[in-house]
């Protein structure tokens, strides 16, 4: 049974508060029970407390099985790609280093690739994966277009990232803003760039933004007409 | 440096059919593609499909090879029964044994026991000791039933574990599991002395 195309997985890394409940919800899906195949990145350790969960994206042209020399790597109809084919598989780590995302993980023990499939056990039913159905703050989200659109009026849903000159349509959405947010996310370029730029400090003191004495007044501050 | 902009944009928004195929990188399509393309598809419906020319040639050649392993088979219980070659051993004294006793020997040196059972006045067999059947020791015994007292049939092998039975003199089995011959030494007498000269290979 394919994923209900009306379906989709969004992740929206903003909303992440690093609980790990997603990573330890993985490690009950049944099709890789005992595993956890999410990761949760800390963005720039040092200086702020910013994590991202990584699942698979699915791409639409999966680099990992691009690069599998074993042919071990396969995509379903509804576009989730899955862990490789046990008897296929070499363990050669190439999908691991070629995934533009990081999301293969090697079982150096059972000499297999393993990696996030969307618990396909559960979506081919219409249900949630494990990670979106725990995520307390739905950084991980399971649901129709429709729906996201109602609870996330300021975001919107992006599917094409670039990496390099390699350019990725995936079948997982990424949520940036919906009025000036990019049409693709650059998934290198923030590499050598602090997570917490001076974009944002400048704003809190901005005064254009807090009228004028670059004093923001927390406590009189009305909700109402914020 | 900004990125040019995406150049496929297929995505969620991309159809579901069962026939999707996998669109390479450079997203030009399928036809256009080098032939490891579509040897290879990603899409789980196309990697699980034979076409019928798959299905013909993997039976045929299936077949071929039945056909080559029969033969094979055939051709090695003809030919295959070689001996192989060992220098002669002295094994026992003629006088050693009366007529239906029997002895064991190793031949080569560190072998599997090997029986030598006196047949006649200057006869002599020889097999290994190893029934074909679970490896249990044979003896040379008289086998009783099927109306038939012990005392009127000649010394036959018997191998006690499963009441197995061997011809003395060729070594095949006459009842019980076994259903191999047994692997025959071949034995030569010189003067008083029994020389072992050959052993054949079991068969395989
Ligand atoms: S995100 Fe990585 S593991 Fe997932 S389909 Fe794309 S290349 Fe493969
Ligand atoms: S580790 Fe396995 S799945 Fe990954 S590229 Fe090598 S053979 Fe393919
Ligand atoms: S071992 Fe000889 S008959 Fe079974």
């Amino acid at each position: 049974m394919p994923v209900p195309a009306t379906l989709e997985f969004f992740i929206d890394p903003a909303r992440c508060i690093g609980c790990q409940a997603c990573v330890q919800a993985c490690a009950e899906c049944d099709t890789h029970r005992g595993q956890s195949m999410i990761q949760l990145d800390y963005v720039d350790r040092a200086h702020s407390t910013q994590t991202v969960p990584v699942v698979c994206m699915h791409c639409d042209s999966p680099t990992c099985a691009e690069v599998c020399p074993a042919d071990a790597i396969k995509r379903t109809e509804d576009g989730v790609v899955h862990s490789a084919r046990k008897p296929r598989c070499i363990a050669c780590n190439n999908c691991v280093l070629a995934c533009p995302f990081g999301v293969p993980k090697m079982n150096t023990e059972m000499q297999l690739m393993m990696k996030c499939n969307m618990c396909y056990d559960r979506t081919s039913v219409g249900l949630k994966p494990m990670c979106a159905s725990v995520c307390p703050s739905q950084a991980l989200a399971f649901g129709t277009r429709e729906e996201m659109a109602r609870l996330r009026p300021s975001a919107r849903p992006v599917n094409t990232f670039q990496f390099g000159a390699q350019t990725i349509t995936t079948k997982v959405n990424m949520m940036v803003p919906a009025d000036d947010g990019p049409d693709w996310v650059d998934v290198t370029a923030a590499m050598h760039e602090p997570t917490i730029g001076h974009q944002m400090l400048d704003d809190i003191f901005d005064d254009d933004v807090f009228g004028g004495d670059g004093f923001i007044d927390l406590l009189n501050d009305d909700p109402a007409d914020a | 440096m900004s990125p040019e902009p995406p150049l496929i944009s297929r995505g969620a928004s991309a159809p579901q059919d069962a026939d999707r195929s996998t669109v390479p990188p450079d997203g030009r399509p399928l036809a256009e593609q080098p032939k490891w393309r579509r040897d290879f598809p990603i899409d789980w419906p196309q990697d699980e499909y034979v076409s019928r020319r798959d299905l013909v040639k993997f039976i045929c050649l299936t077949s071929v090879a039945f056909v080559v392993g029969q033969f094979w088979i055939v051709g090695k219980s003809l030919f295959g029964r070689r001996e192989a070659a060992l220098p002669a051993l002295a094994i026992a004294d003629v006088d050693e044994l009366p007529i239906g006793g029997a002895k064991t020997f190793r031949y080569p040196e560190g072998s599997t026991p090997r029986l030598l059972v006196r047949t006649g006045a200057a006869t002599f067999v020889a097999y290994d000791q190893q029934c074909t059947h679970l490896l249990c020791p044979i003896v040379p015994a008289h086998r009783e039933g099927m109306g038939v007292a012990a005392s009127e049939r000649g010394l036959e092998l018997h191998c006690p574990c499963h009441n197995g039975w061997f011809d003395l003199e060729t070594g095949r089995p006459l009842a019980g599991p076994p259903r191999r011959p047994l692997p025959r030494v071949s034995v030569e007498v010189r003067g008083s002395i029994v020389y072992a000269t050959g052993v054949e290979e079991p068969a395989a």
